[in-house]
């Protein structure tokens, strides 16, 4: 069992992490606040439940999650993006990768790194369809695995996989349209592999 | 020459980045990315990409919302009244 003295010790470092995942999830930063407050008060008092030595981060992330689910989830969902499966792979790449590996070698500023500013990225997370925007986050942020992932969303793994596969293609266009919008941009996708229609 | 596909690998370079093959096929996959110009240039933009995205998601909590929660769970381990 574990103490509830020590949840203060445990779980306070993991507020940063636990407060840019609300904000992406809210997209409203009152709510965000909220939404911690709300987990940090819940996960305390069912401290006694959770099993020391498992993973408290992925614990919290379940607790986040469904009280995201139930509280604050539009009541009106925004309509799935099922185009998003048009979206070729590798998406970004095709379009930008070239460009860098040119500028490979040269100065900073030609880093993948600078071409999107930190508000780019987190509105192009937080423009994603909700359920793909989660797995994306749990994954190329936070870091989860699929399995982990799946506990937390409390979906199979498949469908993880699945929504990771259609969400980081929905990212990946959506920071091209970022990239588009700054002037980074060539003419023609690349060949990479197997050649696919343009969408 | 590049042993294996570069379909292959590239279909699974996702599931290779996020570490979830099994050992054996991460064996076929790293193979092939060490021998194939084309298919590491694909690696190292997503896996740059990844990094990114991370590290372009993060977010400090403003100290007086971390203050109240401290508070609301009696930062001594002591529930609050």
């Amino acid at each position: 069992m574990a103490d509830q003295a020590t949840f203060a010790e445990q779980a306070m470092p993991l507020m940063d992490s636990l407060y840019g995942a609300a904000m992406r999830m809210t997209r409203n930063p009152a709510d965000a606040e909220d939404l911690v407050q709300e987990t940090y008060l819940k996960a305390y008092r069912g401290f006694g439940g959770f099993t020391q030595g498992t993973n408290l981060k992925a614990w919290l992330y379940r607790i986040l999650t469904n009280t995201y689910i139930n509280t604050y989830r539009a009541k009106k969902r925004r309509p799935d993006e099922s185009d998003l499966d048009e979206v070729e792979d590798l998406y970004l790449y095709r379009r930008l990768g070239g460009l860098e590996a040119a500028a490979a070698g040269r100065s900073a500023e030609d880093e993948l790194l600078d071409w999107f500013t930190d508000d780019e990225v987190k509105q192009a997370l937080e423009d994603l369809p909700e359920q793909f925007r989660m797995a994306v986050l749990l994954a190329d942020v936070e870091g989860f695995s699929y399995k982990e992932i799946a506990e937390i969303l409390d979906v199979p793994i498949g469908t993880v996989m699945s929504r990771l596969h259609r969400g980081r293609k929905g990212l990946q266009k959506r920071l091209y349209n970022f990239a588009s919008e700054r002037g980074l941009l060539p003419n023609e996708p690349a060949e990479v592999g197997a050649s696919t229609d343009e969408s | 020459m590049a042993e294996g596909n570069c379909d292959d690998a590239l279909n699974e370079l996702y599931t290779f980045l996020d570490g979830e093959l099994t050992t054996e096929k991460r064996g076929q996959i790293q193979q092939h990315l060490d021998d194939c110009t084309p298919c590491i240039e694909v690696y190292d933009f997503e896996n740059e990409l990844r990094t990114v995205i991370s590290s372009k998601c993060k977010d400090t909590v403003p100290e007086d919302l971390r203050q109240r929660i401290a508070d609301a769970i009696g930062k001594d381990g002591a529930p609050a009244s």
